[in-house]
């Protein structure tokens, strides 16, 4: 119902507060980015975020990357803008992709993933839950590459072991090798794929009925992109009169900022400007409560193997055991698994 | 340097805002502009679709005009005596919990307020341990919120029914706290955040009021007792020095009425006597606009955050102590019984 002036209590003040105290703790996101070496994943995250997280990159040739795996790398960088501050954490994933025999080449990225729900986990059933430090991944960026005729077998391999734990956003990377027809047909063919291997990519969540015309265009308009045709660039030229990030080549310049180029701004609006905060609570409200729920329905289960089911289940808070001994009772639980069949 | 939205102070006409979408910026300003800063407008499109809880307790003897300053509070017809009041409603034999909530809605931001009544504490020939189904209520509320947090399948959004403020109706005698108030601010000022208020103040002169306040507060002090702002729970310098200009106006004295007069021309609320009109919310008469901007309009957020962050994870700690563990429940299970009365009216009555 409706209140006049007379009535006004002042409630209405409430987003303003929560706003205010968020603002100065700060945001924070974890993006990974993932697919084989050369794609331009580091050039189009530091087209994304206006940095350079990658200054002092040292590109490994092909024999030194015959004995390479696939590695977990982090970088930090603190970016604030109009009095917002962001820490973002960029996860790469060196490697994947890139040997010979890539069996199971994802098997460290869900391995990483899982072991931040679990650290999460820990810190949320402990007793000081103060300051718990937030590193579960938010977005994993999947860059396809564009010579193919659509998913590859590591393509649907990856995206499959991942989509119920991630956030999982495909793209097509270097698309300026492509035109546009031919940026059309990859589209629809790796949609259907998408959709004929059961994939699940994350989905824009609907618009409200009572959102604005504009904005419900807008919606609409990303979602029958998908997945983003994207280009980046880590250097500015000269076009049309103005300066731009591009990529200068003989028969025109490549401007990353063009809609009609390429759809990195419609993902830059995507992953940054609209749904940063979607992309956190999905992570947050399914991703991890399945996680959670997993763990707690496994360790309920192995203590009923165990016959202990009269005693309370000491669910919190949950020792952090040591290394070495989280190695020795995986091995007992191999043996005894093994002993079973 | 960052720049703080600053809360809310001034009235505004409440015709809901429209939610702004994401523009594109302009082309020249592409360059250098991530739009981080537009988070800031994802969060409260969600928050303001999701809509907001609080639960306010209210703590005094019969008599001292607690109903009445919470629906001077939140401007409609919000406590247990909403729907037919009855001035010979008997003192009961304990002290009940009695809840009532409504949905009342402002600017487009939607809020369940609950008010939790306390009647009969204060009442009884004999109040010793009064203030214990009151300790035991809120408890229980943090228990049921700690159940829910340990559940295998998590509600996205857990029911929250903790007490998130708690005012304390001081009899102004004029002269200094009685036992009780101090044994009940003593056992709960730890639990729940505690605002204590000087209860149908119009019976003070100025002069009275100001030496009354500066006696009560000593007296806390010498208590013990640490009412809410609390001075270890500030942020940083900011924080600190707001919440010290309150400490040193509280506790407030305030005057209640639901009844509206005429007084320079304007329809104020107010309390006709012989000897004119006390003006609610008239600053020189009584400090009720300073209670309510203070608790409403800048630190009701906080309110809540104080109880969720610090007097409910207290009690979470000393629970994970005490057991050695919880069960984690796999589907809704009964909570424990408590003498609770819920009576959920009609939503929004308003006049």
């Amino acid at each position: 119902c409706n209140r006049n002036d007379k009535q006004y209590v002042g409630f209405a003040t409430l987003p303003n507060q929560v706003h205010r105290k968020s603002v100065k703790k700060g945001f924070d996101f974890t993006l990974m980015v993932a697919g084989e070496s050369g794609l331009g994943k580091s050039t189009l995250v530091n087209s994304l975020f206006l940095t350079d997280l990658y200054k002092d990159r040292k590109l490994l040739n092909a024999e030194e990357r015959i004995n390479q795996t696939v590695e977990i790398t982090k970088h930090t960088v603190d970016i604030e803008e109009k009095g917002v501050k962001l820490k973002l954490t960029i996860v790469d994933t060196p490697g994947f992709g890139d040997a010979v025999n890539n069996n199971e080449c994802w098997k460290p990225i869900t391995d990483y993933i899982d072991q931040q729900f679990e650290q999460y986990f820990r810190d949320e059933s402990g007793l000081n839950r103060k300051n718990i430090l937030d590193n579960r991944v938010h977005c994993c960026l999947y860059f396809i590459p564009p010579f193919g005729h659509g998913l590859r077998p590591v393509d649907v391999e990856f995206m499959k072991a991942l989509h119920e734990k991630v956030n999982i956003v495909p793209l097509i990377s270097k698309a300026d090798c492509l035109t546009p027809n031919e940026v059309k047909k990859l589209k629809d063919r790796v949609r259907d794929e998408i959709e004929h291997f059961g994939i699940k990519v994350y989905q824009f969540p609907e618009c409200d009925s009572d959102e604005e015309e504009e904005f419900k265009q807008m919606d609409k308009e990303l979602k029958e992109c998908t997945p983003f045709a994207v280009i980046g660039s880590n250097t500015v030229v000269e076009a049309r009169g103005q300066r731009v990030r591009g990529r200068l080549y003989p028969w025109g310049i490549v401007e990353v900022e063009n809609q009609s180029h390429c759809d990195f701004v419609k993902l830059r609006n995507m992953l940054i400007r609209s749904h940063m905060h979607d992309l956190k609570d999905v992570t947050c409200d399914v991703h991890y409560e399945n996680y959670r729920a997993h763990c707690i329905q496994e360790m309920t289960s192995k203590l009923a193997q165990d016959n202990r089911t009269d005693s309370p289940l000491p669910i919190l808070p949950l020792p952090t055991p040591d290394v070495e001994t989280e190695r020795l009772i995986k091995m007992k639980d191999e043996e005894v698994q093994n002993n079973h069949h | 340097m960052s720049e703080i939205v600053p809360p809310e102070v001034r009235p505004k006409p409440a015709v809901p805002a429209k939610p702004s979408h994401v523009a594109l910026p302009s082309r020249s300003a592409l360059l250098g502009y991530i739009g981080i800063d537009t988070i800031i407008e994802q969060m409260r499109k969600k928050t303001m679709k999701t809509g907001f809880d609080f639960n306010i307790m209210v703590v005094g003897q019969s008599g001292l005009g607690k109903s009445t300053l919470v629906n001077t509070l939140f401007k409609s017809q919000v406590s247990r005596r909403s729907t037919g009041w009855s001035r010979d409603e008997k003192i009961p034999k304990t002290v009940e919990i009695k809840s009532v909530s409504h949905v009342i809605e402002e600017g487009g931001v939607k809020m369940k307020l609950t008010v939790i009544d306390t009647p009969g504490f204060g009442d009884q020939i004999n109040n010793e341990n009064c203030w214990e189904p009151i300790s035991k209520y809120i408890n229980e509320q943090y228990e049921k919120f700690l159940k829910e947090e340990v559940n295998i399948a998590r509600k996205k959004r857990i029911p929250d029914t903790r007490v998130h403020c708690c005012l304390y109706f001081i009899s102004p005698t004029g002269h200094t706290l009685r036992q009780l108030d101090t044994e009940f601010m003593k056992h709960l000022s730890r639990v729940v955040n505690i605002i204590p208020i000087i209860a149908k103040s119009d019976t003070l002169t100025l002069d009275e009021k100001t030496e009354f306040k500066q006696r009560v507060r000593k007296e806390l002090e010498a208590c013990g007792i640490e009412c809410y702002p609390q001075k270890e729970f500030d942020e940083d310098m900011e924080d600190k020095s707001d919440n010290d200009k309150i400490r040193e106006a509280m506790p407030f004295a305030v005057v209640g009425s639901d009844k509206e007069y005429q007084a320079n021309g304007k329809r104020i609320l107010g309390r006709k006597t012989a000897w004119g009109v006390v003006e609610v919310e008239n600053p020189n008469h009584c400090e009720f606009s300073l209670l309510r901007d203070f608790m409403i309009r800048s630190h009701l957020q906080d309110l809540k955050e104080v109880t969720h962050n610090i007097h409910y994870e207290t009690y979470r700690a000393k629970r994970l102590n005490d057991n050695g563990g919880l069960h984690p429940i796999s589907s809704g299970q009964d909570t424990q019984e408590s003498n609770l009365t819920f009576c959920m009216d009609t939503p929004c009555l308003c006049e």
